[in-house]
């Protein structure tokens, strides 16, 4: 009972959620320095010229894409879905601890989600981006994409609202927007710091149009909770049910090794699984190169070292599922789809998916890991590529080879693919870095809250 | 009016407490027409100031009511009277399959009536408000708090209304124009 571990008051003073000796000034000025300091940071310039390079890649090959069609992918028959689904639930599912460190995070009360929700959020936003990208790319002409929305039209046809790919464009841009809605509402308050802040002139009125005549009066703080919390409680189920309906994207189909109702809870842990290591992988160079030790604090990589490790071991069950489930269903297809998973052509990666999401994520038992920062980097990288790996696993290989062997084929990402594949990660690292440059990447109003109070100081 | 051209009276403070404790005291003075400012929101001073609760929660209850309805009529409408497909003799109003869409699109409407509606009852976006004017307001998104005491109030006299405010520990009481 004695255990110090177990008592909070001594987990609070063991492990802060914030540095020692920090003042309302002191958390302000140090988040609002890293924007508003007129010096560009060399190290900055030369990550966003090399990550511009990756979105330069990406538009390149859109622009094949959109010029030649979808044959410069490797997609074929019976593979029909490539890289593009791949990488759209992997990059869906990268997007969704944001909102987990925001939402849910945010009703339970855990103080120590406050100075990485920021940035998570817009991680959420930019995968969210890049996924969008490739279902509509992979319609193959993207310019209709709005015959995908029910409106009356001269075709006199209307999209199949018992279909999951329809229940996706409802599902991704509810999402999308939500998330947006939730940084944006949160970025106000910082706007006006910000805004009163600059001592440049342009930069005031920009700052000060984004934050559309905050004053920070408590009525409005008072409706803006009441927002905050019940973009909260919207969001939470929200971001479940985006990833389920991804994952009825393929529970609704009929291919041995997508229709399993293991899919939509297995999905959502993958997701949140993804979505830690990227956290991870992100947080941890930018603490260490904009010295932010103080706020993101050992805790809060301890604490995400925990959730990978508990997400990963929901991941693991769901893989042991799909093997029960094929053996439980005396289905020879369902039979053959282990087989080949564990014999066939493709089964190297097979045997690195569980490497990389079964076994390494194990090493987080150990405290000594989740203290080490180079591990718990290393280990998140791992773990992206173990994620993508499984989508990797469960669109290619239960596609190639489903009822009939004179329809089964091989696929091959072709140079187009993997261009968009890195184009997007460019992407996505170029909108960090320009979101790390001009917006506060920690929440400065919501530090200021966990700001402890010096003892005696107030009056009565 | 001797108040012309006077917006109200501005009473900064260090911390969150001492600024509850006054606006507490403002309002059981009798003083209605006040507003706080502070960098974060603070707990119980919305409710020092006498609102005890905000329309937010019913407005994204509309939202979201409005949001379940539409999108359910939609799809009712479409696949029973528009574009009806039979789909291996299933009913037209397949309720199940109808469901991802209007959970979607009820979540989307009560978000948007949360921000929106919350931007709406705040009176934003508003490029400029008179008490931009007190020169050291731009501390109220830094590490100070601040109370107003508005001259449009009924009670305000402004002498009245200056030793009532220097009496409650305020580091400094300006006069703010309009």
């Amino acid at each position: 009972m004695d255990d110090p571990r177990l008592n909070n008051a001594a987990v609070e003073t063991a492990h802060p959620v914030i540095g020692p000796g920090h003042t309302y000034a002191s958390v302000t000025d140090k988040i609002s320095s890293i924007v508003l300091t007129e010096k560009t940071p060399r190290g900055w310039l030369i990550g966003f010229s090399v990550c511009f390079l990756g979105t330069m890649a990406l538009l390149f090959t859109i622009a094949n894409l959109l010029l030649r069609g979808v044959g410069i992918w490797g997609i074929n028959i019976p593979v029909g879905w490539g890289f593009d689904i791949i990488n759209f639930v992997w990059w869906i599912g990268i997007g969704h601890a944001g909102t987990l460190i925001s939402a849910i995070l945010l009703l339970l009360r855990q103080e120590w989600r406050t100075s990485i929700n920021r940035f998570a959020e817009a991680m959420t936003l930019f995968a969210v981006a890049c996924a969008g990208m490739y279902p509509l790319l992979h319609m193959g002409r993207p310019w209709l994409a709005y015959w995908l929305l029910p409106y009356p039209n001269t075709m006199g046809t209307w999209p199949q609202p018992r279909s999951p790919l329809v229940w996706d464009v409802f599902a991704v841009s509810t999402y999308a927007t939500v998330s947006f809605l939730f940084w944006f509402i949160g970025l106000i308050p910082d706007f006006a710091t910000l805004r009163d802040r600059a001592q440049n002139r342009l930069v005031k009125v920009l700052y000060g149009m984004l934050a559309m005549g905050w004053r920070g009066s408590a009525f409005h703080w008072q409706r803006y909770e009441s927002a905050y919390l019940l973009l909260a409680g919207l969001a939470t189920p929200l971001v479940v049910s985006v990833h389920t309906v991804v994952s009825f994207d393929f529970a609704i189909g009929i291919i041995p090794g997508w229709h399993a109702t293991i899919f939509p809870p297995y999905f959502v842990a993958g997701a949140i699984f993804a979505g830690f290591a990227m956290v991870l992988t992100l947080a941890i160079p930018l603490r260490k190169y904009y010295r932010l030790g103080d706020f993101i604090t050992m805790r809060h990589l301890n604490n995400m070292g925990k959730m990978l490790l508990a997400t990963g071991l929901i991941v693991s069950y769901g893989y042991l599922m799909e093997f029960f489930m094929a053996w439980y269903s005396g289905s020879p297809y369902e039979k053959y789809m282990v087989f080949n998973r564990l014999h066939g052509p493709y089964k190297p990666l097979y045997y690195l998916l569980i490497l990389c999401n079964v076994l390494a994520p194990q090493l987080l038992w150990s405290a000594r890991i989740r203290g080490s920062q180079v591990a718990l980097w290393v280990i998140s990288l791992v773990v992206s590529l173990g994620m993508w790996l499984e989508r990797f696993v469960i669109v290619v290989m239960s596609l190639h080879r489903d009822f009939l062997p004179s329809s089964w084929g091989m696929y091959y990402p072709t140079a187009f693919d993997w261009s968009m594949f890195l184009g997007t990660i460019g992407f996505f690292l170029t909108l960090m870095f320009l979101f790390i440059r001009f917006l506060p990447m920690i929440s400065i109003f919501e530090m200021r809250t966990i700001v402890p109070q010096p003892a005696g100081k107030a009056r009565q | 009016m001797q108040n012309q051209g006077l917006y109200g009276l501005l009473a900064e403070f260090d911390n969150p407490e001492d600024l509850v404790a006054a606006a507490r005291r403002a309002h059981e003075e009798g003083y209605r027409k006040m507003d706080a400012y502070t960098p974060m929101p603070v707990h119980g001073l919305a409710e020092a100031l006498g609102s005890h609760r905000t329309r937010v929660p019913l407005l994204v209850l509309v939202g979201g009511l409005f949001g379940c309805g539409a999108a359910y009529a939609m799809l009712y409408v479409i696949e029973t009277y528009v574009y009806p497909l039979n789909v291996g003799g299933r009913p037209y109003n397949s309720w199940p399959a109808f469901i991802p869409i209007t959970f979607e699109t009820t979540v989307l409407f009560a978000a948007l009536a949360a921000v929106f509606g919350m931007l709406a009852l705040n009176g934003l976006p508003r490029p400029h408000h008179p008490i931009f004017n007190a020169p050291r307001f731009a501390l109220a998104s830094h590490d100070r708090f601040f109370l107003c005491i508005e001259a449009g109030d009924p009670k305000f006299e402004l002498d009245a209304a200056r030793k009532f405010l220097e009496g409650l520990h305020a580091r400094e009481v300006t006069a703010v124009e309009r």
